[in-house]
């Protein structure tokens, strides 16, 4: 993977970062910008998300029928994701046609209409969004952890929102959302693929330059304080299977402890994809916790995720028990494996392992232009793309010595949560 | 079109197809692109095999090919696979059992040994066997809570009744339940064999090392056992509009699925029922039903159409996940949209549109090497001819409005289709 990139400000505060990759007749645009569930107060939450999906609702230029049949039609690939952090919409186009994916993104960073009648029936779109979310446990158990993990940091709640502001927010309310947060100065460019950086950088001049500087968004300013005890909650719904959630606090991604934790993730649990577009990982069964749980027959499937944010969030292993057995057993075999971290030594060969299985993902996700794309502007989001390119050195440096630590202070019982979802077990009928 | 994007294409010039003297078919395409390799391919062991007191039994079986070989355990099989950060994993269908995988180039050896270890030298301890089991019902049990999955399943069992495709290739709690380790080891022991085996490798290794390292894992392979796959009984269609609900207590969305069958991969009806089924419900954000049950009436977060077609009878259905108080309107508006769309086909502009897309999304599937690998197998499972993604543009540009129509009315008839809801 090439490590040449360009990155220049233009004068409205816009940052593009370039990527030249030759190897297919494709272009990747992803325009970033720098709000999300962490920039929402009560009774607002939700906001960035439902915006995210206003701004496929069309503008004067592009109405909504016209954009996604432009974009289909020329074979291309879109959407959009909210996060804590950022909100983000992007195009994988054949290279000769990325040209209108940059016109749109451009038009509706500051022309989107937010039509009374759209917002009216996007808000039960959304609604009909999270009762799908509902469905599924997983969900119910990793809201209700994070909900008892964050009590002053907006991280607190769910990116989707919650029910009683997804019913009331307004039209007002969504389209100021979108004009605080939707300016080229709170945005990134990031455009990797088939071509010229020269020409690439013009046409973006040409397109967003004129595009006026908007005030400084206003930040929530609220740390989450050390954690002071351990919480445990049980969440109940249906079903017949039980789920352990055990999220620790952890450092954030530019964080250097982010990298020994990452590596605490890959022999805990089994490494993880960085790759969002395809790539795809490896398996987990010679994870410790596979081991301790799974062929012990605790647990079924057991996995780790460690999510790169702005701010410390959290450090998540998600268990799904055997039936025949209890959540209590396989707490009590989770803090075995936790306490190996902390008192034993890591061999170096597990190090050097988990490097090679880091190498092996990053080389997978690498034949993927739109995930050199996003990865481009991602790492902008809370680091730089610095970040990226350095990611698989930061981790060869780390030590056993280093290990130990970082185990001792982030998994202790004090700095977590422990959620069990437990099955109410009604019957299904035909 | 520009010669760039044409020449990107795989076709007769660049991939390789060797059949190797037992009847193993090898395909490859090289892309020094990337330093990485995928692999994928299929044997005929899928579910068709089963019996049903024993379904799932090809699927377990696929499984447990990788639970221990003569050669090494589970867990030394996991830690040549892992230590490298490749992966091998096999899963069955009906008429086939699967298999895909991936690695660095360095460790293709690896990776094919692995392979050949599997299929041909699994052992099925039972320990695992067990571990599996417990497993596998643990995931039916996930399976009967979910609102989509359970539609799906019921929607299959109301169109093919009385065919092998109204099954679920992963069972049912209690034939699971009935499998014995040794039905494992018997199922391998007969179909499990070189016949019928498709290989594709595609990534950073040329044609000869891949043939001179398949060779040597699988060229001698032999297998004198191996059955034919049975032959599929005529599908009966429909008679009348039939409705069947599955009640899942406390969910806050339920799922229907409404549809009927649909043409066979090879038949002449595929294309143009593919680009119908493209503006009927996949086009853009969702085609016509995106834009009457979402954009339009705000009634779910997902609406789309889709067609399956492979080698036998295929399905064509609609679905989509809504609160349980809009079940009837969606589905009224859904049914409404299949009316519409069997009476008066598609217009010229929509179908140039469908066409455009099909042509112009080539370039993004075929960019990485599973995408490519994945076209290889469409080709040879189809025999559709290696410079198929060649002619492909052509084909497509091809279709008319009528023959959409034609297609649309041969198979979705608006009073003989089948409706499956799964929620609260």
């Amino acid at each position: 993977m090439t490590k040449i990139y360009s990155k220049t400000v233009l004068e409205n505060g816009l940052n593009v970062l370039l990527k030249e990759i030759h190897t297919a007749p494709l272009v990747s645009s992803w325009i970033w910008y720098r709000v999300g569930s962490r920039d929402e107060i009560t009774g607002h939450t939700g906001i960035s998300h439902w915006c995210e999906h206003m701004q496929f609702k069309g503008t004067p230029k592009f109405p909504s029928n016209l954009l996604e049949r432009a974009v289909a039609r020329d074979g291309g690939m879109w959407n959009a994701f909210t996060y804590f952090d950022w909100t983000t919409f992007f195009e994988t186009m054949p290279a000769d046609k990325i040209d209108l994916g940059l016109r749109i993104e451009a038009d509706r960073m500051i022309n989107s209409v937010f039509d009374e009648k759209e917002i009216a029936s996007e808000r039960t779109v959304v609604i009909s969004e999270r009762e799908g979310s509902e469905n599924d446990p997983s969900f119910l158990l990793g809201e209700a952890v994070q909900n008892a993990a964050f009590r002053t940091h907006p991280y607190h709640h769910e990116i989707i929102g919650d029910l009683p502001d997804l019913k009331s927010m307004s039209r007002d309310d969504l389209y100021n959302h979108y004009r605080t947060f939707y300016a080229p100065n709170n945005a990134i460019l990031s455009v990797a693929g088939d071509f010229k950086t020269t020409e690439m950088l013009a046409n973006i001049r040409d397109i967003y330059g004129k595009i006026p500087m908007g005030a400084a968004p206003p930040r929530i300013t609220r740390p989450e304080p050390a954690a002071i005890g351990e919480h445990r909650l049980t969440v109940e719904g249906p079903g017949e299977t039980t789920y352990l959630d055990i999220s620790y606090h952890a450092p954030a991604a530019n964080d250097l402890e982010f990298f020994p934790v990452t590596v605490l993730d890959s022999l805990l649990a089994g490494p993880s994809s960085l790759n969002m577009f395809g790539g795809g990982g490896t398996s987990n069964k010679t994870s410790r916790l596979y081991r301790a749980l799974v062929e012990k027959e605790l647990a079924v499937s057991v996995g780790g995720g460690l999510a790169a944010t702005a701010d410390p969030f959290l450090y998540s292993v998600v268990i799904t028990l055997n039936p025949k057995r209890k959540p209590e057993e396989a707490l009590a075999a989770f803090d075995v494996e936790i306490k190996r971290l902390q008192d034993e030594l890591i061999p170096l060969n597990e190090i050097t392992r988990a490097i090679k299985q880091a190498r092996a993902l990053f080389a997978y996700g690498s034949e993927n232009i739109t995930n050199q794309a996003f990865w481009l502007g991602h790492a902008e989001m809370f680091a730089g793309y610095d970040w990226f390119l350095t990611y698989l050195d930061k981790l060869a440096k780390v030590t056993p010595a280093e290990l130990q630590k970082i185990a001792r202070k982030y998994f202790r019982p004090q700095n977590r949560v422990v959620g069990t979802y437990i099955p109410r077990g009604e019957e299904v009928r035909v | 079109m520009k010669a760039i994007f044409q020449n990107s294409l795989p076709g007769p010039d660049d991939i390789t197809r060797d059949i190797l003297p037992n009847g193993i078919t090898v395909l490859a395409r090289t892309n020094f692109n990337s330093p990485s390799v995928v692999i994928g391919g299929y044997l005929p062991c899928g579910s068709l095999f089963d019996t049903d007191d024993k379904l799932g039994l090809a699927d377990f079986t696929a499984s447990g090919l990788l639970r221990g070989s003569e050669k090494r355990d589970f867990q030394k099989i996991f830690d040549e696979l892992e230590s490298a950060g490749a992966s091998l994993s096999f899963s069955a269908g009906g008429h086939t059992a699967g298999f895909s995988g991936r690695c660095l180039a360095e460790d293709l050896p690896l990776l094919l040994e692995l392979l050949a270890d599997a299929l041909r030298r699994p052992v099925f301890p039972k320990e695992q066997v067990e571990r599996l089991r417990a497993q596998s019902l643990t995931g039916l049990s996930i399976r009967g809570q979910d609102t989509a999955g359970m539609a799906s399943l019921t929607f299959d069992q109301i169109v093919f009744e009385g065919h092998p495709y109204a099954r679920p290739d992963d069972g049912w709690p209690e034939t699971i339940k009935a499998i014995k380790r040794n039905d494992l080891a018997d199922f391998h022991q007969t179909h499990y064999g070189p016949r019928g085996l498709v290989l594709a490798i595609v990534g950073s290794v040329d044609p000869k090392t891949i043939a001179i390292q398949v060779t040597k894992e699988l060229g001698d392979w032999t297998n004198s056992s191996q059955p034919e796959i049975p032959a599929l009984p005529a599908l009966k269609p429909l008679k009348k509009f039939v409705t069947r609900k599955v009640k899942i207590p406390g969910k806050s969305q339920s799922d229907l699925v409404i549809g009927t069958s649909g043409p066979r991969r090879k038949d002449p009806e595929f294309m143009p029922a593919s680009l119908g089924n493209s503006v009927l419900g996949q086009f853009g954000m969702a085609g016509r039903i995106g834009e009457v049950v979402r954009e339009k009436s705000g009634l779910a977060y997902y609406a789309s159409s889709s067609l399956s077609a492979g080698i036998g009878p295929g399905s064509w259905d609609v679905s989509a996940g809504v609160n349980p108080a809009n079940v009837q309107k969606a589905r009224d508006l859904i049914c409404k949209e299949i009316e519409r769309f069997v009476e008066k086909g598609v217009t010229i502009q929509e179908l140039s549109d469908s066409q455009s897309n099909f042509v112009g999304r080539l370039p993004l599937s075929l960019e990485s090497n599973a995408g490519v690998v994945s076209a290889l197998l469409n080709i040879e499972r189809f025999d559709l001819g290696l410079d198929y993604y060649r002619r492909y543009p052509n084909l497509v540009q091809s279709v008319t409005p009528e023959e959409v129509l034609s297609a649309a009315k041969k198979y979705l008839h608006p009073d003989k289709l089948a409706v499956a809801i799964a929620g609260s």
